[in-house]
């Protein structure tokens, strides 16, 4: 028996409440300690996590390169396409009022967007610096 | 203030620890220690983003340069005396600076008085958002935010720049 | 109040000193550059100390409106120490991009050793 069997069983246990942790701090981010940062943090430690244990290549098959790569100008664009979106509608530059039919409501959706763009951000730029450091080391 | 205590302890074993792997361990209960202290201070948004990027991804970051350089601190080759006084003449003054700082824990100051309080008060009228972190984060001080987040982009993109390696085309 | 009492008072001021004392330490006189960018860290974590100490207000809860509570804690410096450790750890990771890339053009981590080498030539 190999000696990292129960590591892999262990984290194999882990990985899906880790993520559904991330998601639970990302969408609660509004009534209780959250948000953006820590959910996009968390989502890159679960993928950390999996590549230290089952190898970088897994890793790769699973998250692979490119689409990391790809995410992390994606939440910086949906940042700033939210501010254009509100300047196209008549306000200042992450003005969320007009968004939906009140203001309030323009507001959760603000936050929301904003939100899932910080999310896109960090943990695509968290998981590809892991896999420019890891991968640095085997050529 | 136990936790404050352990604090400057796992410091001093910062500086003291010549093989690099036990600083990165050190670094871990660092974060965790500045962590806890943290939400004895009242501040969980904060206390949640330092434990998960100090203690998550920092250790694995050193983890990672020391896999790719090397794992021992070399002795000093002359004795640190001027930057002992440096550091020391540094910490006067700062004695000095910090001491006008009102006492701790007082409602009346001029930092808890003005424009941080009355967000309290304006964030669920004007948003609808309980946590009010959250909402001058995202909505009140949105442009800071995004700056923020251009940060995080740059420092991906340098990294990438840095140490990518292309496969050679032929 | 009598020195004891002060100290005793002013507790997390005098911890933040101490740290950012020591992480000046560690950036002024240690050769290592890996260890150079752990008390670069070490400094900007007791700057996050410094900045959160005068927001809170004793016998109040954290900032986040609920039932039943009245006095909170002030929300704004914990917006922008949020921002300042998440730029923290973008320095450090091009911080260490940046060894990596000395180690392989060099060989070695140290300053003394690299100073030299750069000497000879």
């Amino acid at each position: 028996m190999r000696l990292d069997v129960l590591l892999r069983v262990a984290s194999k246990l882990f990985l899906p409440f880790i993520l559904m942790f991330a998601l639970y701090v990302q969408f609660h981010g509004d009534y209780g300690p959250g948000g953006g940062f820590q959910a996009g943090v968390i989502v890159a430690a679960a993928v950390v996590l999996y590549a230290i244990i089952f190898g970088l290549d897994e890793a790769h098959k699973v998250v692979p390169s490119a689409v990391v790569e790809a995410m992390v100008p994606l939440g910086v664009l949906i940042f700033a396409g939210v501010g254009v979106v509100n300047m196209i509608g008549g306000d200042n530059f992450l003005n969320y009022t007009h968004l939906a039919h009140d203001q309030i409501h323009g507001q959760e959706w603000g936050v929301f967007l904003v939100e899932f763009g910080v999310l896109v951000t960090v943990s695509g730029t968290m998981v590809a610096i892991f896999y420019a450091f890891a991968g640095r080391g085997k050529a | 203030m136990v936790l404050l205590t352990l604090l400057a302890a796992v410091t001093i074993g910062i500086i003291r620890a010549r093989s690099l792997f036990a600083v990165v361990v050190l670094i871990g209960a660092y974060s965790f220690l500045m962590a806890s202290a943290m939400i004895v201070l009242d501040a969980v948004d904060v206390a949640m983003t330092e434990a998960s990027v100090g203690a998550g991804i920092s250790t694995v970051l050193v983890l990672g340069t020391l896999y790719l350089t090397k794992v021992h601190e070399a002795p000093p080759r002359y004795t640190a005396l001027l930057p002992l006084f440096v550091a020391i003449g540094t910490g006067a003054v700062l004695v000095y600076g910090i001491s006008g700082l009102p006492e701790f824990g007082a409602a009346h100051t001029p930092v808890n008085t003005h424009v941080g309080m009355s967000y309290m008060d304006r964030s669920v009228p004007e948003t609808g958002i309980p946590n009010v972190v959250t909402s001058v984060l995202a909505s009140y001080r949105g442009f800071d935010t995004l700056g923020e987040t251009a940060v995080i982009f740059t420092a991906g993109i340098g990294v990438l720049m840095l140490l990518k390696r292309f496969k050679a085309k032929d | 109040m009598t020195l004891a009492a002060e100290i005793i008072a002013n507790y997390n001021y005098w911890i933040t000193i101490f740290l950012m004392v020591a992480g000046l330490y560690i950036v002024v006189s240690r050769t290592n550059l890996v260890k150079t960018l752990v008390g670069l860290s070490l400094f900007q974590t007791s700057v996050y100390l410094l900045f959160l100490s005068p927001g809170k207000i004793l016998g109040g809860t954290p900032p986040i409106v609920a039932e039943g509570f009245t006095v909170y804690s002030n929300p704004l410096p914990h917006v922008l120490i949020l921002t300042a450790i998440v730029v923290g750890v973008a320095t450090l990771a091009l911080g260490l991009a940046l060894v990596v890339r000395i180690n392989e053009t060099f060989g070695t981590i140290e300053e003394d050793e690299i100073i030299d080498r750069l000497e000879r030539e």
